[in-house]
């Protein structure tokens, strides 16, 4: 079923929050989005139904929540075609970035003591990495942008090199909406035996990702950007560097056997999840990736793409608009603007009081907007769920505010 | 859709008058007092000066951008303050610049109504690791 604005209205029922609040024009799905029912409803039913620890629970919900767990990491893993075991849980995108930059000290070669990044990574992609540098005495590099909101490849070129020890990059900038051409780095930094990262925090539920295609040692995302609930993310890792790696949490759950004096590690992926999992969010997110495979992330992505165009045009008709886009070709569902001399917390302040949610500010990109050379941006930011009309009445508003302040 | 939709609350007419055509706005010359305030998450930035003779304000101006709720804020306390002694400037609270805009403002954006006292704060008393007597 390919989506039109007919389906994407449709589509929209299956949200509890719209028919709670039917006034509400949601364009922050780059922050979280919304969820369906049946991402509700499966966390309901486990806690009413199977709510069980995992792992040596000799009793029959214990075994039915060990086997929905296992099942969840399986549906994770197809969606981005990696294996099972090179599915970690975590509690979101940051924590697992978080992790790396604990755990990859273990497997860093000598004489490797840089870390490439990009100018327009959420702070989640920088500041693991500035207190890796902090404890570690490495350097942090950083791939400029081009004035056309796109990655300098021919800075990526110069800036990995046979010292960088990993460059982790975004996927989709959370800021700009720009698509960075992920393959083509991982290339370049394989090639040098480089260790690489992608956030792919704003591209996973957005569009396909697949791991083999893009080569990546890991890939990171979150749950709650996907209709899934908060509080559960993921960490995908090759599985010959996650059986090198030393583990980076410890306790319950991740060990073979234990004396008082040391322990054997678990196998994987146990090995990295120290405690008791999020299950019941692990088992609600691997339903809502079963929602958004039925709809089809290139059909997500194609609606998206027809939102973003119509969005641009009308937007450009309303004057006096600041565009902080790369172009339709390389651009997701996320668009930063700014109105001519109007302050974007201020323009927030009104879209609000049209229902209008959006995201004003520097988006956790301070570099970013240091760059750009301004304080911050309005975003707007598209799920499947979005229609016309809800571009309309926001384009509408935009409108209405550039009036009321215009000076 | 009208302009009743708007947040009354906030952006009433004689706040949105004071942004367009803000008072004291502008360069000072011969300030004897000068500090730059920013908010780094938000961006704004404003720059009091003083002309401060035998302990009172004898002027002051301010230049710098920001949001409304900023902007006015430090037009009214500018304004305000002309012609006050330095110590009953250096008292001034979050309530009496708060009162100055005779509006609810939203908890989310009193930071950028302080702001300007700050500023103000840090000119006349020399605290701040920034101010700069010229």
């Amino acid at each position: 079923m390919i989506i039109n604005n007919d389906v994407a209205k449709k589509l929209k029922k299956d949200f509890p929050i719209f028919k709670n609040n039917p006034k509400l024009i949601y364009l922050d799905n780059g922050a979280t989005t919304q969820k369906p029912n049946r991402v509700i409803n499966t966390i309901k039913e486990f806690y009413e139904k199977y709510n069980a620890n995992v792992a040596r629970g000799f009793y029959k919900q214990s075994q039915i929540a060990m086997e929905q767990y296992q099942n969840a990491r399986r549906i994770v893993a197809k969606f981005i075609n990696a294996e099972a075991e090179e599915i970690i849980f975590t509690h979101n995108a940051t924590d697992s970035i978080n992790s790396v930059a604990y755990a990859i000290e273990s497997i860093i070669p000598e004489g490797r003591d840089e870390i490439v990044l990009t100018e327009m990574e959420h702070h989640s992609n920088l500041i693991p990495w500035q207190q890796l540098a902090f404890r570690s005495g490495f350097k942090l590099k950083f791939i400029k942008i081009k004035d056309d909101f796109t990655l300098d490849l021919q800075d990526a070129q110069e800036k990995i090199t046979k010292k960088t020890a990993i460059v982790s990059l975004t996927h989709v900038s959370n800021s700009l909406g720009t698509i960075n051409p992920v393959e083509e780095i991982v290339k370049i930094a394989k090639s040098l035996g480089v260790l690489t990262l992608i956030d792919a925090t704003q591209s996973v539920p957005h569009m396909k990702v697949d791991v083999g295609k893009i080569g990546s040692d890991f890939l990171v995302f979150s749950g709650h950007k996907m209709l899934g609930p908060t509080g559960v993310g993921v960490l995908y890792g090759k599985r010959e560097l996650l059986e090198k790696m030393q583990p980076f949490n410890f306790g319950g759950g991740m060990i073979k056997s234990v004396s008082k004096e040391s322990s054997e590690f678990a196998d994987l992926p146990e090995k990295f999840e120290a405690g008791t999992p999020n299950i019941a969010g692990a088992v609600a997110l691997a339903e809502a990736i079963t929602y958004i495979d039925k709809i089809g992330v290139d059909n997500i992505h194609r609606w998206e793409s027809e939102l973003m165009k119509y969005l641009i045009e009308s937007l450009k008709k309303v004057g006096d608009i600041v565009l902080y886009n790369v172009g339709l070709k390389n651009t997701s569902g996320i668009l930063s603007f700014n109105i001519k001399g109007i302050h974007a917390h201020d323009v927030a302040s009104i879209l609000d009081s049209y229902d209008v949610a959006v995201r004003a500010g520097h988006h956790c990109c301070m570099p970013l907007m240091k760059r750009l050379g301004i304080p911050g941006t309005v975003r707007a930011s598209f799920y499947f769920y979005n229609t016309y009309e809800d571009i309309d009445k926001f384009v509408e508003a935009v409108k209405k505010t550039k009036e009321k302040f215009g000076r | 859709m009208t302009d009743s939709n708007f947040p009354e609350r906030m952006y009433k007419e004689h706040i949105l008058e004071l942004y367009k055509s803000p008072e004291n706005f502008g360069i000072l010359e011969n300030a004897t007092h000068k500090h730059t305030e920013t908010n780094a998450s938000c961006g704004d930035e404003f720059t009091m000066q003083f002309i401060i003779e035998d302990g009172k304000i004898k002027d002051v101006k301010f230049y710098g951008s920001g949001c409304v709720m900023s902007t006015v804020s430090a037009s009214l306390l500018t304004s305000k303050i002309k012609g006050m002694e330095m110590e009953e400037a250096k008292n001034l609270s979050r309530d009496d610049v708060l009162d100055l805009l005779k509006i609810k403002v939203n908890p989310g954006r009193i930071k950028c109504v302080l702001l300007p006292l700050y500023a103000v704060k840090n000119a006349i008393t020399h605290t701040h690791r920034e101010t700069l007597k010229i």
